[in-house]
């Protein structure tokens, strides 16, 4: 069984990933790319303003963009891939380690859950899975854009991390136990993140148009949302092929 | 349970526990690599996609 895990998580996720990495290719890649297009200008102009307004974080925030930035080396000498071919070939491979890193997930809490693994429960669970690792903690943290003005690194991926485990948990409970106090526990769970607040920055001063960033968001959501799905769906397919197969052996 | 070939449920629990185990392993060290690890070059990498499925960045 532990081999069939392994070797539908990494074909389904080859997969999904595959499809997910060209539709990253033609939506949000080109964005991410047009606003770094704004933060190399804004850096450019970037310290005569922190001189001028005596705002060091400006000047900062930039130096630690150095890293991302398209020709402007800097005093950031670490490697990165080369854009044009060599970058799309990175992102595509780390989207494909994505998607086999969720089908690892979703098939990890099927099991757990004795779950028969079919298609359409596949879907369920994947479009759970997009709840919980993307919509949700998304109203917090929404997608952002190279140049977003936003709070502490840490912070926001330990709120992201609580938040997606809490999420994932409270749908759990709410969709499979009958008990209503512990459904409302469920609810209540689910909520506490976001009572609690996701950090964000003092001042929201973003680099990026705001046109070019609410589009993102919007298509940064799409983007998760096909991931999961076509995630559980080549779950779905995939694990009663090679249970069968595994049974006529 | 009609279809007892496609069941998780005729698998031993001993069974299960090792796969769930191994499921797990492998998809927090994924998500976790490619979404949050602080490597300077492990970030490089991921940059486009973090940012492309709202991991938080920078």
């Amino acid at each position: 069984m532990v081999n069939r895990v392994l070797a539908v998580s990494l074909l389904a996720g080859l997969l999904a990933g595959l499809i997910v990495a060209a539709l990253q290719h033609v939506t949000t890649t080109p964005l991410i790319l047009k606003a770094e297009t704004y933060e190399a200008a804004l850096r450019a102009v970037a310290p005569s303003q922190a001189a001028f307004s005596g705002e060091a974080r400006v000047f900062g925030e930039a130096r630690i963009l150095l890293a991302h930035g398209t020709e402007a080396h800097g005093d950031h000498a670490e490697w990165k891939p080369q854009d044009g071919l060599q970058r799309t070939l990175f992102t595509s491979v780390v989207t494909i380690a994505t998607a086999i890193g969720f089908a690892a997930l979703l098939l990890a809490g099927m099991i757990a859950a004795n779950e028969t693994i079919d298609e359409r429960r596949a879907l369920i669970w994947a479009a759970c899975g997009f709840l919980a690792f993307g919509l949700v903690p998304a109203t917090g943290l929404a997608p952002e854009l190279p140049g977003a003005a936003s709070a502490a690194l840490e912070q926001r991926q330990l709120w992201w991390i609580v938040t997606a485990l809490v999420t994932a948990g409270g749908l759990f409970v709410f969709l499979r136990m009958e008990t209503p106090w512990l459904r409302a526990l469920a609810v209540l769970a689910i909520l506490a993140p976001h009572i609690f607040g996701a950090p964000h920055p003092a001042a929201p001063e973003s680099k990026v148009p705001a046109e070019i960033a609410a589009h993102f968001a919007a298509l940064s959501l799409a983007i998760q949302a096909a991931l999961w799905l076509a995630t559980g769906f080549a779950v779905g397919r995939l694990w009663p092929w090679f249970t069968r197969r595994a049974a006529a052996q | 349970m009609n279809t007892v070939t496609v069941s998780t449920q005729q698998a031993s629990v001993s069974e299960r526990v090792k796969a769930v185990a191994a499921a797990l392993l492998l998809g927090s060290v994924l998500v976790y690599t490619v979404g949050f690890a602080a490597s300077a070059s492990v970030h490089n990498a991921a940059h486009d996609t973090r940012h492309g499925l709202a991991f938080p960045c920078h």
